[in-house]
C-alpha cells in the first residue's frame, strides 16, 4: 500500500514540473517582461527605470540556462519561477499588487460554501433518479427522462442563471439576487439560489452517466444470481446494485473533491460571491496574468491530489491494487 | 496569425477543406460493412434522423453566410446579408413586432416590422442570430480539423507501440489535463490574443485529449485481434498496419466523438464570450448575445428577446447533435444501447 502510494506520488512530480512549464512559456509570449514593466510603471517609466524594475524582480536574467561565466547554471528565469512555486510563493497580483496566497486563501471559503453544497446536492439528485431510471428502464419513463436529461445539458450555464437570477430573485423577490456576507444564518439565504442552481447545471451530465454506470453493473453476474436466488427487485436495486455502483461512482467523486475550492466562475460571478471564481473572472477580465497563471498552477495542484486521492480510494476498496 | 484566420475566405477554405474530409470519410465507409450496416439502423431512428435534419439546416443556414456577393458599391455581403437586406436598421431597442422603439420617454416610430425585435444597434435580432450560425459552426469546425487528426494519430500511435512512444503521449495529455480546461483555454488566449482563428486553436489543444484517451484504449483492444498479428504475419509495415488496418476500425468512434464534442464547443464559446476571451466584437455570436443580456435583464422595460432567440439557436444545434451523437452510438454499437 505504501509503496503503491509513493509511485503515485512520484507520478504526479513530472506532470507538475511539465504546468509550470507550459504556464512560464505562456506567461512570457504573452507579454514580455520589458512591455510588464513598461504597464506597471505607467507614465513614469525610463529605460533605466524598467531596467530596475527587471533587475529587482530577476527577469533581466537568461530564460532557461544561464551560461554566462561565474553564475550558476540554473540562475534563470525560468529555474527560480520553479524554485518560488515549489515553495508555494504566488507572487503578487497584476492589478492589485496583494499577495496571491492572501487572494487564495481569503476566495477559499465562501467558494467552498458555494460549490460544496451543490455537489452534493446535485449528486444526491442525479444518483435517485439515475437510479430511478434505471429501475424503469426501457420504459416510456425511461426514454423520456433520458431525453429530458440531454435537454438540461445542451442549455449553456449562463442561461440557468441569468433565468434563475431574473425569474425566481427579480421577479418573485424570493432571495438577494447579488451579494454575499459571512455571518452565520444570514449567509444562507445569499447562497441558498446559486447552490440551487449549481446543481441543476451539471444534472443532466450527471444523470446520464450515473445512468449507463448502473446500467453496465446490472448485467453483471452477481445480479442474476441475486435474482435467482429470489431477491426482490427494489432489493436488488437499492441494496446490490447500488452498493457496487458506488465503487465506480466514489472514484468519480473524490476526483472532483479538490477543485471545488476554485469555485465556479459564473455562478460566483453572477452573484456577486467573493470567492476564488470571482476573482480569476475579474482578473481575465482586467487582464491580471500573474493571478491567471498562479491559478493554472493552483488548478493543476488541486487536480492532481484528486486523482492521487482517488488512488487511495481504489485501494481500500479494492484489495487487489493495494497488495499488488 | 489572427489576421489570417479571421479573413473570410481562409476561414470558408478550411472550413470547405473539413467539408472535403467528410465526404472522403463518407465514401470511404460506405464501402465498409460495419459503416452500411450501421447506415441502415440510424435510418430507422426516428430521433438520429430528425436531428440530423436540423443540424444540416444549420449547415446550410451557416454556408449562406459563408459566401460572399460583391457589390456594385460598397463593401460584400454575404448570401444572407443580400437575402435580409429590405430588413431596416434602427436606432436602438425595439420589442418583437412592435410600432415604436423601446423607450419609455420617446418611443419613436419603427422603419419596419421585426419578428424578433432589435439590440441595442438596432440590428434585427432574427438576421443577427441567423449570421452567428456561421460562427458557431466555424469554431466547432476549424477546431475539428485540428484537434481530430491530431488526437486520432496519436492514440493509435500510443496504443498500437506503446512503451515509450505511449508513456509520452500519455505524459503529454496527462500534463494538459491537469490545468482545469477553462483556465488552459484562457491562458492560451491571453498568449495568442482574441479572434476566431485562436479560439480554434486554444480549443483544439484542449480538445484531444478526450479524443487520444478513447482511441488508445480502443486501439490497445483491436491490436489484440487476430487480424493484426495477421497483417504482421504477413510482414506488413507498421504504417501500413496503423492506416489501414487500426484506422478504419477505430473510426467510428472518432465519428462519435466528433459529432458529441462538437455540441460542448458551441458551448464553451458561449463561456468564452463572457468571460471576455471569445469572438472578438462585431463578429455575430450567440455566446456575446447571451453575454449582452446580463444588462438587458436588468432594463425596464425588460428585453429578453435577444436571450430569448440566442438560447433558442443555441440549444436547437446542441441538442440535435448530442442526440444526433447518441444516435449514432447507438447506430454502430447497437448492443451497448
Amino acid at each position: 500500500m505504501f509503496n503503491y502510494l509513493i509511485r503515485r506520488l512520484l507520478y504526479a512530480i513530472p506532470i507538475l514540473l511539465g504546468v509550470m512549464l507550459i504556464s512560464f512559456v505562456l506567461s512570457f509570449v504573452v507579454q514580455s517582461p520589458e512591455s510588464r514593466a513598461r504597464m506597471q510603471l505607467g507614465q513614469r517609466a525610463t529605460p533605466k527605470s524598467v531596467e530596475a524594475w527587471l533587475h529587482q524582480r530577476g527577469l533581466d536574467k537568461p530564460r532557461f540556462l544561464n551560461t554566462a561565466k561565474d553564475a550558476p547554471l540554473l540562475d534563470s528565469q525560468f529555474f527560480n519561477h520553479l524554485g518560488k512555486l515549489v515553495t508555494f510563493e504566488l507572487g503578487v497580483s497584476d492589478v492589485s499588487g496583494r499577495d496571491l496566497k492572501e487572494v487564495f486563501r481569503e476566495g477559499a471559503l465562501p467558494s467552498l460554501l458555494i460549490t460544496l453544497p451543490a455537489f452534493f446536492v446535485g449528486l444526491a439528485l442525479a444518483v435517485s433518479l439515475a437510479l430511478y431510471q434505471v429501475f424503469v428502464r426501457h420504459s416510456l419513463a425511461d426514454s423520456l427522462g433520458s431525453i429530458l436529461a440531454v435537454a438540461l445539458m445542451s442549455v449553456p450555464a449562463m442561461v440557468y442563471i441569468i433565468f434563475g437570477q431574473a425569474v425566481i430573485a427579480l421577479a418573485f423577490n424570493y432571495f438577494p439576487a447579488f451579494g454575499f456576507d459571512l455571518s452565520g444564518w444570514g449567509t444562507a439565504k445569499f447562497i441558498l439560489l446559486p447552490v440551487a442552481l449549481m446543481a441543476v447545471m451539471g444534472l443532466g451530465g450527471d444523470v446520464r452517466l450515473f445512468r449507463a454506470i448502473f446500467l453496465e453493473e446490472i448485467a453483471q453476474d452477481y445480479v442474476r444470481t441475486a435474482q435467482a436466488k429470489g431477491v426482490s427487485n427494489a432489493r436488488l436495486l437499492f441494496v446490490h446494485v447500488l452498493k457496487n455502483g458506488m465503487i465506480a461512482l466514489i472514484t468519480l467523486i473524490v476526483a472532483q473533491l479538490p477543485l471545488l475550492v476554485m469555485g465556479s466562475l459564473l455562478v460566483e460571478n453572477f452573484f456577486g460571491i467573493p470567492g476564488l471564481g470571482n476573482t480569476l473572472v475579474l482578473a481575465i477580465r482586467q487582464g491580471d496574468h500573474a493571478t491567471v497563471f498562479a491559478s493554472v498552477y493552483l488548478g493543476a495542484i488541486l487536480y492532481l491530489a484528486g486523482l492521487i486521492l482517488t488512488d487511495i480510494c481504489y485501494a481500500l476498496v479494492d484489495p487487489r491494487i493495494r497488495l499488488s | 496569425m489572427n489576421a489570417l484566420f479571421d479573413n473570410l475566405w481562409v476561414q470558408n477554405a478550411l472550413v470547405l477543406a473539413g467539408v472535403a474530409v467528410w465526404v472522403a470519410l463518407l465514401i470511404h465507409g460506405s464501402r465498409s460493412e460495419r459503416w452500411r450496416r450501421a447506415w441502415l439502423r440510424l435510418r430507422k431512428d426516428r430521433v438520429g434522423m430528425i436531428s440530423g435534419g436540423v443540424i444540416a439546416l444549420y449547415l446550410g443556414v451557416g454556408a449562406l453566410e459563408s459566401f460572399q456577393i460583391p457589390q456594385p458599391t460598397g463593401p460584400s455581403l454575404s448570401v444572407l446579408g443580400w437575402m435580409t437586406r429590405g430588413v431596416p436598421r434602427e436606432k436602438s431597442y425595439s420589442a418583437p413586432l412592435a410600432r415604436t422603439s423601446l423607450s419609455v420617454v420617446k418611443p419613436e416610430p419603427l422603419k419596419g416590422r421585426h419578428l424578433l425585435g432589435t439590440d441595442a444597434l438596432g440590428n434585427d435580432t432574427l438576421v443577427q442570430t441567423l449570421r452567428a450560425c456561421r460562427t458557431a459552426l466555424a469554431i466547432g469546425g476549424i477546431t475539428s480539423l485540428i484537434y481530430i487528426p491530431l488526437g486520432t494519430l496519436l492514440g493509435i500511435l500510443a496504443g498500437y507501440y506503446r512503451r515509450w512512444v505511449d508513456d509520452v503521449i500519455q505524459y503529454v495529455y496527462s500534463t494538459l489535463a491537469s490545468i482545469p480546461s477553462i483556465l488552459l483555454l484562457v491562458s492560451i488566449l491571453m498568449a495568442l490574443g482574441k479572434g476566431l482563428g485562436t479560439m480554434s486553436i486554444a480549443l483544439g489543444v484542449t480538445s484531444w485529449v478526450g479524443l487520444c484517451r478513447l482511441i488508445r484504449g480502443e486501439t490497445m483492444r483491436q491490436s489484440e485481434r487476430p487480424y493484426v498479428a495477421a497483417a504482421r504475419a504477413l510482414g506488413q509495415s507498421h504504417w501500413k498496419i496503423v492506416l489501414h488496418h487500426l484506422l478504419p476500425n477505430v473510426l467510428h468512434l472518432v465519428v462519435i466523438n466528433f459529432v458529441l464534442g462538437f455540441s460542448g464547443l458551441v458551448l464553451t464559446e458561449a463561456i468564452l464570450s463572457y468571460l471576455g476571451v471569445g469572438t472578438p466584437v462585431g463578429t455575430p455570436s450567440w455566446g456575446s448575445m447571451i453575454d449582452g443580456a446580463r444588462s438587458e435583464f436588468s432594463r425596464e422595460p425588460l428585453v429578453w428577446w435577444n436571450l430569448t432567440a440566442a438560447t433558442g439557436a443555441l440549444f436547437g444545434l446542441v441538442l440535435s447533435l448530442n442526440l444526433f451523437g447518441d444516435a449514432l452510438r447507438r447506430a454502430f454499437d447497437p448492443k451497448k444501447a
